[in-house]
């Protein structure tokens, strides 16, 4: 329980500013508004940039961002997958077999790679980022489906409702997908955490919103030009993402353990590998 | 295996090779006569339909030739490859043995104590560095030994020639390494806390043996496979990794290449660099697959 209570401690900063970013901000994110590397004050609680912009007003609308585009990727890819997973899991035909190598492959490749080719193809933006993203999380949840569809479909409890008369919609949607919903949910929290920390990384590479809208991580980018004027630009953005991937990732540990203890071996893990320690 | 490493090069390069756009006026930049924009066009194959693009691609690679970069006159991508991995080989390599030795240390004390206050503070400072974005460790860094201390130099890279060319990468290789490490040291303290409630081990225990014994000849032995399948994924991980970190400290190494080469719509580039990623990758994994049957012989007879 504890865990619960740390990691919902840990991710409120970075929601609550985003959140609290959509109806009011201290000042205009992309104006300036007082002197450049003043440090964090009053009026100013994280200081200023380089260019006198308000750091905590920028950071505020820079996770919209972040948020954004890890939720929409987690949750499309994540679609997708468990869909994909079900069906080819459910009939084990040609084309589950092409999409497990499909999946493999996708493993295989560094998703920085991935944002960096689309983002040739699609050119820099949100769209090919989120792409990438979706791309990147499809695997974890089709494979984390499609063995779970493997080793249900024979169960009793399928067999009875096949027996009733159950089309393989119902079977699919009714009986075996809640079934799965735990191992799904914990590994959303794990790949929110993870798509989280690669948005950031694209963005510091210059992929992704292009400025001067903020993101946490072209704010960083930013702010490491300037390091040799002032350190706490670099500090904030950072802050307050690595509290969100540190909450996400503690809120993970404990639904694993909360939901069921024996589903530990279906999880595969995802890029920061940060749950793999608890096999 | 090499079935993964062509599947993912023939997309990446199907991807690639299909797109719209010219590169050739990107090359050449606006004011090219347009004799030589028909003759760069017909170079770089421009002029024929994307398969046979593709195809005249595929069948160059299989034979060991990647083509030339667009952006990099007249420079072959291999040679380009092999510059940009002379630097990210090397920097991966070290930081994987360094973080596997540290980490498993770090469990191994870790999991000497369970629920100690010791191995509490370590599960404590494992959990921030796994959430901690490399990136950013690597900046902080920066700010602090860099900046701050001037211990080591910022960033850039002189040559492998050049004296003390290593202090470049002290910087690089502690912003990959400490995740890592991390990440090692709840693995083998997960793995060996699991593995301390095992039959064998109160066998261990119970014929006499001391402490430091079960520990090193019996738990941790039995602890090493899933530790070897760990470090072939930290490779790919870390070759990941290595890609982000070259560029926070401008190191000319693979990463490096790969954003230019994205940036520049430098396609021959990429694709080679995608398709060595790949194999490396792969090839991790296969010699991971490979080390089960030395670490434990119940698998080779099997």
């Amino acid at each position: 329980m504890i865990r619960l209570v740390l990691g919902a401690l840990f991710l409120l900063p970075g929601i609550a500013l985003v959140l609290l970013g959509l109806f009011w901000l201290p000042f205009p994110p992309e104006t300036v508004v007082g002197e450049p590397f003043l440090s964090p004050s009053f009026s100013h609680p994280m200081g200023t940039d380089w260019f006198g912009r308000d750091l905590l007003s920028r950071v505020m609308v820079g996770g919209r961002t972040s948020l954004a585009v890890s939720l929409l990727s987690v949750a499309s890819g994540g679609a997708l997958g468990i869909l994909f997973g079900l069906f080819a899991g459910y009939f084990r035909g040609f084309w589950g077999e092409v999409l497990l190598r499909v999946s493999d492959g996708i493993l295989a490749f560094p998703p920085v790679l991935l944002a960096l080719i689309l983002a040739v193809v699609l050119g820099r933006g949100l769209p090919g980022v989120t792409l990438a993203l979706a791309l990147f999380n499809f695997p974890y949840f089709f494979r984390l489906a499609h063995a779970g569809t493997l080793e249900l479909r024979e169960r009793e409890y399928i067999v009875a409702a096949r027996a009733t008369g159950a089309g393989s919609g119902r079977i699919l949607f009714r009986h075996l997908l809640p079934n799965l919903a735990s191992p799904l949910l914990v590994q959303a929290t794990f790949s929110l955490s993870t798509a989280l920390l690669a948005e950031a990384s694209f963005s510091y590479l210059g992929l992704g919103v292009q400025p001067p809208h903020p993101t946490w991580g072209r704010m960083l980018w930013e702010a490491q030009t300037w390091l040799f004027r002032s350190l706490w630009p670099a500090l904030f953005p950072g802050l307050v993402l690595t509290f969100s991937v540190l909450g996400l990732n503690v809120l993970g540990d404990f639904l694993r353990d909360f939901l069921d203890p024996r589903l530990r071996p279906f999880l595969l893990y995802s890029f920061s590998a940060s749950s793999k320690g608890r096999t | 295996m090499v079935a993964t490493v062509l599947l993912v090069t023939t997309a990446v390069s199907l991807v690639l090779t299909a797109l719209p756009g010219d590169a050739a006026r990107l090359v050449l930049g606006p004011e090219a006569a347009p004799e030589r924009y028909q003759e760069v066009r017909q170079a770089l194959g421009l002029d024929k339909p994307w398969f046979a693009r593709f195809f005249s691609w595929l069948f160059q690679a299989l034979h060991g030739d990647l083509g030339f970069s667009f952006r990099y006159d007249q420079v072959s991508v291999a040679e380009l490859l092999r510059r940009g991995l002379a630097i990210t080989f090397p920097l991966a390599g070290a930081v994987a043995l360094f973080s596997f030795f540290v980490g498993i240390l770090w469990g191994l004390l870790s999991a000497a104590r369970l629920g100690s206050a010791f191995d509490l503070s370590l599960s404590l400072a494992n959990q921030t560095f796994l959430a901690i974005p490399e990136f950013w460790l690597g900046i902080l860094l920066v700010g602090l030994f860099a900046e701050r201390l001037g211990w080591f130099p910022s960033g850039g890279f002189p040559g492998w020639g050049a004296p003390g060319a290593w202090r470049y990468l002290i910087l690089p290789a502690l912003a990959l390494a400490l995740p890592r490490a991390a990440y090692f040291a709840r693995l083998s303290r997960a793995v060996l806390a699991d593995l301390l409630f095992s039959d064998f081990v109160r066998t261990a225990r119970a014929k006499g043996l001391p402490e430091r014994m079960v520990f090193l000849r019996h738990a941790l032995r039995n602890a090493l496979i899933p530790l070897a399948a760990g470090l072939s994924l930290t490779f790919g991980r870390l070759l990941a990794g290595a890609l982000v970190i070259e560029r926070v400290f401008s190191l000319p190494g693979l990463g490096y290449y790969a954003v230019e080469a994205a940036f520049g719509r430098d396609i021959p580039l990429l694709l080679g660099i995608a398709a060595a990623v790949t194999a490396m990758v792969v090839a991790a994994s296969t010699a991971a697959d490979f080390s089960y049957g030395l670490l434990d012989p119940r698998i080779r007879s099997s």
